[in-house]
């Protein structure tokens, strides 16, 4: 009976300390685990300054602008507190559309303009048939207006 | 309560019990599984969003929720053993890992198939996919443990430690995409409030997790029940058998 309990106990502080290390291993590279910073954090100053970062919010409504005759794309990201204009030239993945959330691999220019090289888009965890997502639309609509 | 705990833990018990539900559960696995899959590629509308891609929803939460539970499970029931010395749970431990390794893989590849066209990238070094990814190694790791020693009841108790401190990693796969910014999206059917899923999508997908389930409690059986025949091979009652 002694032995079982001191076994127990052995395992229980095995895995308690293993977990505190993790824990603060994680607390540590808090930052790095970030996969990408909102707009307002850019602007706050505490993306990586010089360094390629990822920006992630929504496309601002209406804001995408494409350059005929070439791949070359600009848009608006927000969280809805602060805006930055993103420019990027290459293949855009399917979801990517006003509204959407993406999240943009790139670093800031001098003229305060995030360049980016990749764009991913960012999927939310709402499923539904296009006709819901219809009627959704038009109820908040109501509400809003 | 101790005594059906100890009566559980006795092999004989265990190969006879299982030997009797295996055909149920693997029953209900097989109905479960085929309603599921007729419920999501035929009967569920396509997403507003994603139109059919999103199908892959059915195969991708299932077997990403049945790593998470296999993992919990092998942990449990090695530090069971552990502590109790109880055989029989070594042995469940021992079963488990390739089947959790096998749905850890299904979830990683199935979502990477996703994430090409809906995100653009095939993989991303993101918490949730992060730390799946170190869930798959720490399956393969203890496998590889357990076959780097030659007696049972050391390779039992090494790979045991690493099963039980493993566990660490399973809430923070949960909760990867609530305490980072990440690219994956987060939980679906576990949201208070507003319907994240629709109940015509919602269904097939609980009736695959129940497939899955089942499946899952079916090919455990059956290997715990060979890992039983192998340790107790020189017993007495499986000569009587």
């Amino acid at each position: 009976m002694k032995k079982r309990y001191q076994r127990g106990i052995r395992v229980a502080l095995v895995l308690a300390g293993v977990g505190i290390a993790v824990a603060l291993m994680l607390r540590a590279f808090d930052e790095n685990i970030l996969y990408f910073y909102t707009p307002r954090q850019v602007v706050a100053g505490e993306a990586p300054d010089g360094r390629r970062f990822r920006l992630g919010g929504l496309v601002t409504l209406g804001s995408i602008e494409r350059e005929p005759g070439s791949l070359k794309v600009s848009f608006l990201v927000t969280d809805n507190q602060k805006t930055l204009t993103v420019e990027y030239e290459g293949v855009l993945p399917d979801l990517f559309r006003d509204g959407q959330g993406v999240i943009a691999h790139g670093a800031m220019n001098d003229k305060g303009v995030f360049v980016a090289d990749e764009v991913l888009a960012k999927h939310d965890e709402n499923y539904m048939p296009p006709e819901v997502a219809e009627a959704l639309k038009e109820v908040h609509g109501e509400n809003e207006s | 309560m101790w005594k059906l705990f100890h009566q559980f833990g006795s092999p004989p018990h265990f190969y006879r019990l299982a030997g009797h539900l295996i055909p149920w559960f693997g029953g209900a696995a097989l109905v479960l599984i085929l309603v599921a899959t007729y419920g999501g590629l035929v009967l569920a509308p396509a997403d507003y969003q994603q139109g059919d891609g999103f199908r892959i929803i059915y195969v991708h939460v299932p077997s990403a929720s049945m790593s998470l539970f296999a993992y919990t499970l092998m942990a449990v029931a090695a530090g069971t053993g552990l502590i109790w010395r109880i055989k029989l749970a070594h042995a469940v431990a021992a079963a488990v890992a390739p089947i959790g390794a096998s749905f850890t893989f299904l979830a990683l590849a199935t979502g990477s198939i996703w994430g090409k066209p809906m995100w653009g990238t095939w993989w991303a070094w993101d918490a949730r996919l992060t730390s799946e990814l170190i869930l798959l190694f720490l399956f393969l790791g203890y496998m590889s443990l357990r076959a780097a020693y030659d007696d049972t009841g050391k390779a039992d108790r090494a790979s045991g430690l690493l099963a039980v401190v493993g566990v660490v990693n399973v809430p923070i796969i949960h909760y990867s995409v609530v305490w980072w910014n990440s690219l994956h999206q987060g939980a679906t059917i576990i949201k208070l409030g507003k319907p994240a899923i629709t109940g015509d999508m919602l269904w097939p997908l609980l009736t695959m997790l129940a497939g899955f389930g089942c499946y899952f409690a079916t090919v455990l059986m059956i290997r715990t029940r060979s890992q039983v025949l192998q340790r107790e091979r020189n017993s007495r009652w499986l000569m009587d058998l």
